[in-house]
């Protein structure tokens, strides 16, 4: 068992007595470490499509200060790389995801934590900052090592710099954007490369806790997996005048429905993970797993195994649900087996309450020469409209038209409050478009906008071009109504589920949604047109100028045949009588 | 006399086995290199591909088994076949038919993938000219000490190796770049694996010292894939590899067993191809190396009595001051969507754009002096 932190350790005690030799004077004290606490939680929704839906959510929280020429030395509970991250680059926040798969709202309704296909990164830095466009790549370089991921091909080419989306989500009283950066890598792959060292960030590491279940075979072969961390300064209390550290993991999959007909669905954390549970981490402060029994309160349909009498109500999501909750700090979760498989037989039903915002993407229009893209933006709420922040980035050879940008709804045309909009530069940045639309109820807004294709430099084409090159999912931020008020008061001790986005008003609440990434087709060279051109020119080279030069300088000489032998004989016999030969 | 007899022959075998006893130290210290680096890398891509990445994975398998750490491998793969949407078990990649053996583990880290494995990233990883800011994963870290293994496969020709379908690396680029790591003393002993059609001819034209290569193939010979899996539905596994996997996981980390063995590994009748190897530029005798020099890490433990001073911590003195100070300003979470603000907000015109109407002034003036000085009969020509 770890020592508890609030105590002095050994170690401190030791260099206290030991210090005479030190230059500078230590005032004596048993000066305590700061504290750091790491709590750990998954939540299972079962779906209304039948899928079933699981959320690992890993925070550490560390009261010290990256900042201000401290040099922290002992690491504990948060890891060491990433600290050193933050104090090198000096980073404020930090926002990386990895994602599989893309979120189907309209099926799913809403994650917890919305990433979009690939990789995104988005970070703020500190404003001490000098070149941060600088700082921004030799970041991007060490996260790549860090994630095993090729999160080097982040360069000017695909970062941008909103202007009004992505404001900080921690603490904090200046917002430049000149500090903030936005980079998607739709492409990225995320395999078990990428999920190993992630979990080596964890305190426990695999090998204890929730995170014993998380095995890469059974969560790669799932409709939907996304693991992000999230770095951000928290208030440390309700005074909130001093800042701790947050760092916080999530693991969101959603797995397939395997046996598809009516009847009860059954899903165990043996099924879905191929692990059961024997005990938490015993460096984690709170250690829970949420199952969400909104849908059915007085058991009919739900049947949850083992049965728990914890229950809990939490506002998630614009909403108040209500969920089962096993502690498993407790000895008793884990029963006599010594071990806690959580076993839920349902029933799906039809009617799901659909989700207030949601958006799609697609490109339109014919030909390898121009084409559109058209966004469409869902309001499904019946009486209230809202505003909703639209950020595109769109690489630099989809040349954009943009005074055929067009944003109607309800067929009328809908002029957008705000808008910025960042030209790209070939080869140097892409096109930024930040939007504020404001969505009337119950309607659908179309944002179109045409667009040209470029033709790349021949070198400029990744070894498999006909795949197609992929354009970045749009954000769309915004504040939904919520149905029931919500809890502004961020210091109550909150599920982690529900806490992430900070809330200030009770009638609302901040999501964002991503859409699809675009797939689009290139005109496409044919890669072997250079070899073929050297091959024919050489050839030509080499027929007409040999032979026209060996014509010019080739002499004709006459050359008698070698005589036979008698005729050789006969000429030495003549040469030694004196006679001429033949 | 017999206390005398037994005497010398208790000398006599007293002597022998602390000649054995040295003869042993002073094998274990005849190799002369102190770490072991690793550089396994993939260069096809495509799902039909899949055998080179077993193989490469494969490899990367043995010589983590064998102790190599993965601070220590490069491990480079040009296309993800476990995450392949093509995939039936996706984060799977079997070597063996009927789903055996999964190369690809649990805890699994690649260095380059995808689109980063390109010859200019192979040939500065292996010269150690990297960027400043590329990660330590990333790199060659290696010493004049260092037994490096280096691994390659893929499709290749005479003379030259296929990066990803559109560029190639030829054998003098690389016996070059082993000439700069040998010029800079980045390697103790180097052994060069290639596994891909005729692919002695990679390793023909190498001429720095301590190298010892070997091939699945000669010249003009074609390297072969093993077996197809029904379920999975390619090639899982190229011949000569699997044989080599065969005969690695015979070896363990204190295995005796050397070069001449490995020599041996897939003949003709297993192979189809003639596997070769070269070891003239090898110093030593190939029969004195041991496998164990190359693909595994037996890190050699010196025990010492000597106490060493711990460096003194630093001290958090003035935080308490500084906490004070700071504790007047009271801090708050950003409002995520201030639409008010957004709406008043201005965007900044960082681009200097000349006032409006002025190329059009600028123009007028042109022409206007053109027709002061040429006179005004030109016009009917402009107009």
């Amino acid at each position: 068992p770890a020592p508890k932190p609030n105590q002095p350790t050994s170690f401190e005690a030791t260099a206290d007595k030991e210090d005479t030799s030190a230059p500078e004077t230590v005032v004596q004290s048993s000066v305590p470490q700061p504290k750091d606490d790491f709590q750990e939680e998954l939540v299972i929704r079962p779906l209304h499509s039948g899928d079933i839906y699981a959320s690992f959510q890993f925070r550490t929280l560390w009261e010290t200060d990256f900042m201000r020429g401290n040099k922290v030395s002992h690491y504990r509970l948060f890891p060491k790389s990433l600290g050193q991250v933050i104090s090198k680059f000096s980073v404020r926040e930090l926002h990386i995801s990895f994602t599989q798969g893309y979120w189907r709202t309209m099926q799913w309704g809403q994650p917890f934590l919305p990433s979009p296909p690939g990789a995104e990164l988005w970070v703020w830095f500190q404003d001490s900052v000098t070149d941060v466009d600088g700082t921004w790549k030799e970041l991007t370089n060490v996260l790549s090592g860090i994630f095993c991921a090729s999160l080097n091909f982040i360069d000017s080419t695909n970062t941008v710099q909103p202007s009004a989306s992505f404001k900080p989500l921690g603490i904090g009283n200046v917002t430049d954007h000149r500090f903030l950066r936005y980079a998607t890598l739709p492409r990225e792959i995320v395999c078990t490369e990428n999920l190993t060292p992630w979990k080596k960030l964890l305190p426990c590491g695999s090998k204890a806790g929730l995170a014993v279940l998380l095995k890469s075979e059974k969560l790669f072969h799932s409709s939907f997996h996304s693991q992000a961390v999230h770095i951000r300064p928290v208030c440390q209390d309700w005074q909130c005048k001093t800042t701790s550290w947050e760092l916080r993991q999530t693991l969101n999959v959603v797995f397939d429905l395997h046996t598809p007909g009516q009847g009860k669905l059954e899903w165990s954390l043996f099924k879905m993970f191929s692990r059961t549970l024997t005990e938490a981490c015993p460096l984690a402060s709170s250690s829970k797993i949420y199952i969400d029994i909104t849908d059915d309160p007085q058991g009919e349909q739900f049947e949850v195994s083992p049965a728990t009498h914890l229950l809990s109500q939490a506002m998630v999501l614009g909403d108040r649900r209500t969920f089962s909750v096993y502690d498993l700090t407790q000895q008793i979760t884990f029963g006599t087996v010594r071990s806690l498989n959580l076993l839920i037989r349902w029933k799906s039903s039809e009617d799901m309450l659909r989700p207030l915002l949601h958006a799609e993407r697609y490109v339109a229009g014919y030909g390898l020469q121009t084409g559109e893209i058209h966004t469409l933006m869902y309001n499904n709420h019946p009486y209230r409209s809202f505003p909703v922040l639209l950020l595109d980035s769109v690489p630099w050879y989809l040349r954009l038209y943009i005074h055929t940008l067009t944003v109607t709804s309800k067929g009328k045309d809908n002029k957008p409050s705000y808008i910025h909009y960042q030209p790209s530069k070939d080869r140097v940045r892409p096109h930024l478009l930040e939007m504020l639309v404001q969505l009337p109820p119950n309607s659908v807004t179309e944002v179109t906008v045409q667009f040209e294709r470029a033709l790349l430099k021949w070198t400029e084409y990744t070894p498999d071009p006909n795949h197609g090159f992929y354009v970045g999912s749009s954000v769309i931020s915004s504040l939904v109504p919520s149905i029931v008020a919500m809890d502004t008061n961020s210091t109550r001790e909150q599920p982690l589920f529900s806490s992430f986005f900070p809330c200030k008003e009770e009638s609302s609440y901040f999501m964002r949604v991503y859409t699809e990434p675009l797939l689009v087709n290139l005109p496409t060279p044919d890669f072997s047109m250079p070899y073929n051109v050297i091959c024919l020119t050489c050839t030509v080279v080499a027929v007409g100028y040999g032979s026209l030069y060996n014509l010019l300088t080739r002499s004709f000489q006459i050359e008698e045949p070698s005589p036979g032998l008698a005729k050789r004989i006969a000429n030495i016999i003549r040469k030694m009588r004196g006679v001429p030969p033949l | 006399m017999k206390i005398l007899t037994l005497l010398s022959l208790l000398a006599t075998h007293l002597s022998a086995s602390s000649v054995n006893i040295e003869e042993n130290a002073g094998q274990f210290f005849s190799s002369g290199h102190t770490n072991n680096w690793a550089v396994l890398v993939c260069t096809s891509r495509f799902w039909f591909n899949y055998r080179h990445v077993a193989n490469t994975l494969s490899v990367y398998r043995s010589v983590k088994r064998l102790g190599i750490p993965d601070s220590h491998i490069v491990l480079m793969l040009a296309d993800d076949m476990a995450c392949n949407h093509r995939n039936p078990k996706p984060a799977t990649v079997f070597s063996h038919k009927n789903m055996e053996l999964n190369v690809y583990g649990d805890d699994v880290e690649v260095d380059y993938r995808g689109y980063e494995v390109t010859v200019e990233n192979f040939l500065r990883v292996l010269t150690g000219r990297l960027p400043p800011s590329t990660p330590r994963s990333k790199r060659l870290l290696s010493d004049d000490r260092s037994n490096i293994l280096i691994y390659l496969t893929g499709h290749g020709g005479n003379g030259f190796l296929k990066f990803q379908d559109s560029e190639e690396i030829s054998n003098v680029e690389l016996a070059d770049a082993f000439e700069q790591m040998w010029q800079k003393r980045r390697y103790n002993e180097l052994l060069f694996i290639i596994d891909t059609c005729q692919g002695a001819s990679m390793y023909e034209r190498f001429y720095s010292p301590n190298l010892m290569a070997l091939a699945s193939s000669q010249v003009g010979e074609d390297s072969l894939s093993h077996q197809p899996d029904l379920a999975i539905g390619v090639h899982l596994m190229d011949r000569y590899t699997f044989y080599l996997l065969e005969f690695l996981e015979d070896i363990h980390p204190s295995s005796k067993a050397n070069m001449n063995d490995l020599f041996k590994v897939c003949p003709k009748s297993q192979c189809v191809s003639t596997p070769g190897h070269r070891t003239d530029l090898f110093l030593r005798d190939p029969g004195s190396a041991l496998i164990t020099d190359f693909f595994g890490s037996v890190r050699k433990v010196e025990i010492t009595m000597e106490t060493i001073n711990l460096t003194e911590p630093i001290q958090q003195v003035e935080q308490n001051f500084v906490n004070e100070e700071r504790q007047k300003e009271t801090y708050s979470y950003v409002d995520q969507l201030p639409v008010s603000e957004i709406i008043h907000q201005k965007p900044k015109q960082k681009d200097w754009h000349p006032p409006d109407g002025f190329i059009l002034g600028l123009w007028t003036l042109i022409l206007l002096v053109f027709f002061k000085t040429y006179g005004m009969k030109h016009l009917k020509h402009i107009f």
